[in-house]
């Protein structure tokens, strides 16, 4: 990725980032106030989530974790009164966290596919054995 | 590659029960936990060891175990169920008589945790309305698709002859006066707009009756109007649309010692009825444990129902046991209990969570690319 750094690693989805310490409501500027999650490289960064907490923290860290490249993954929740969660990720050579990341998004969502699918399928078979009885 | 054995498997899925302790506690399934073990996610891999079985399955009560799957997954799915699948719920009272010994607040209060029922379809229809604040607009005024209309307008009066019984001594509030009792039942649903055609059928109502609001005296009454919007657990508990959403891990009792005679009996005491069941002590026992020798007959202790144990360790404080029984849980079996609040299905419920846990990895995905960028 030529000309780009890292250091911008502060996930923003289409919502507004609004700086929680400004009065008027005034929206983050990523470039601007890049040492909120400094210090990041291509196989070592930290993303901010907005709104997100221990429901998707844990459930991305475990599914990164499983992730051989992955060397570290944990995620935090700075304070309690903000929305927001934290996520390490720390990849062996070479590879990129963005690719990691977005595997982890994706095993998840195959993961949550699996799910919906056998449930459907253990409440079919329930329900018709009961109809039987 | 070495291959760990089945009983290594069932081991490293063992959370062990001590007296006072509990360990091995931590999953280990991860690539470079177990040496030239893989452990990589592999999605054929997980959907045939994943299984979900059921147990109970009413509307809003089902009970269901998943087994094969990581704690963070299966309390993700507990914990969106809890506070972020949206409801119908009362938000906002516009009280115009309230005589009655219930204060205002208090009575908005308990407006608001009754829970209300109607067309699934209608439900879904429905959009979110924002409050407007003094520098955003919100939602502006409220809407036929934004918001639910209830009025609840009662009053209390002698009955016919009251006054006189009275004077009788009868003390019965039945016997004495009409409308004292306040049910939910009494709230009226106001349909607006398109809300004739959606909640035509089935229409907005509390799930339940006989949930008493207030009690009233002959002259006192209230009167009263109500906004009901869509919101979600995490911001009010009104809007949890469960009960309780728990799961609790598979309980496993391993007696590694055979347990006999009195002991037998006392042994099946310690727990809940049914999870230990009693046996003869046969001559194969007998071959494989020459301790029991001449006890051919006698009452053993088997493991029956390890699903209806409570994991209450009695067992573990009679010295006779200690050494003779293993307790523990299966740290990837979960049994789920949804006890719906009767907006929406058992069943739905756990679905939707799935769902949503689905969507929130679509969001972060879609900020990801446009981070990219």
């Amino acid at each position: 990725m030529p000309g780009h750094t890292l250091e911008e690693s502060l996930l923003q989805s289409a919502v507004r980032v609004e700086d929680p310490a400004s009065i008027d409501g005034e929206e983050i500027d990523v470039a601007v106030d890049r040492d909120r999650l400094s210090g990041a490289t291509d196989t070592a960064a930290s993303f901010q989530f907005d709104g997100e907490d221990h429901t998707l923290g844990n459930a991305l860290r475990y599914i990164i974790m499983k992730n051989p490249d992955v060397e570290f993954c944990g995620y935090s929740i700075p304070h309690p009164s903000e929305a927001k969660m934290n996520l390490r990720i720390q990849t062996y050579d070479g590879v990129s966290v963005h690719a990691v990341l977005e595997k982890g998004l994706d095993d998840l969502m195959a993961m949550c596919g699996v799910v919906e699918k056998k449930f459907q399928l253990a409440r079919d078979e329930f329900v018709a054995n009961r109809m039987e009885h | 590659m070495p291959v760990p054995s089945a009983e290594e498997l069932t081991k490293r899925k063992r959370v062990e029960v001590g007296i006072e302790t509990v360990s091995n506690q931590a999953s280990t399934d991860f690539p470079g936990h177990w040496p030239g073990e893989s452990h990589e996610w592999d999605i054929e891999h997980f959907e045939k060891k994943f299984d979900i079985r059921f147990h109970k399955y009413h509307p809003h009560d089902a009970e269901f175990s998943l087994v094969g799957i990581d704690t963070s997954v299966a309390n993700a799915f507990r914990r969106i169920m809890l506070a972020e699948i949206p409801t119908l719920a009362i938000e906002t009272v516009f009280i115009n008589q309230n005589t009655s010994i219930v204060q205002d607040e208090v009575l908005a209060h308990r407006l608001g945790l009754i829970p209300l029922q109607g067309s699934k379809e209608g439900l879904d229809w429905m959009r979110w309305y924002h409050q407007p604040t003094e520098d955003d607009p919100g939602s502006g005024s409220p809407s036929d698709y934004n918001c639910v209309q209830l009025h609840l307008d009662v009053k209390c009066e002698w009955q016919e002859d009251g006054l006189k019984r009275v004077a009788q001594g009868e003390t019965d509030p039945d016997r004495l006066y009409t409308g004292h009792n306040v049910y939910a039942r009494d709230i009226v649903y106001t349909p607006t707009g398109k809300q004739h055609d959606i909640f035509d059928k089935e229409p907005i109502k509390p799930v339940h009756p006989q949930i008493l609001i207030a009690k009233l005296r002959p002259k006192q009454e209230i009167t009263l109007m109500m906004h009901a919007v869509k919101g979600v657990g995490q911001d009010h508990a009104k809007f949890s649309p469960v009960a309780t959403a728990s799961y609790r891990l598979l309980p496993t009792i391993d007696i590694t010692k055979p347990i006999v005679g009195a002991d037998a009996k006392k042994f099946a005491r310690c727990f809940p009825r049914k999870v230990i069941a009693l046996e003869e002590v046969t001559a194969q026992d007998v071959q494989e444990h020459p301790e029991l020798k001449g006890q051919e007959g006698e009452a053993k202790a088997v493991v029956a129902d390890p699903m209806s144990d409570t994991v209450s360790r009695e067992c573990l404080r009679h010295a006779e046991f200690k050494a003779k029984v293993k307790l523990g849980r299966v740290r990837d079996h979960f049994i789920f209990r949804v006890e719906s609040t009767g907006q929406r299905d058992s069943d739905e419920l756990f679905l939707e969570s799935v769902r949503l846990l689905k969507v929130k990895c679509q969001r972060i995905k879609r900020g990801l690319n446009e981070m990219m960028r």
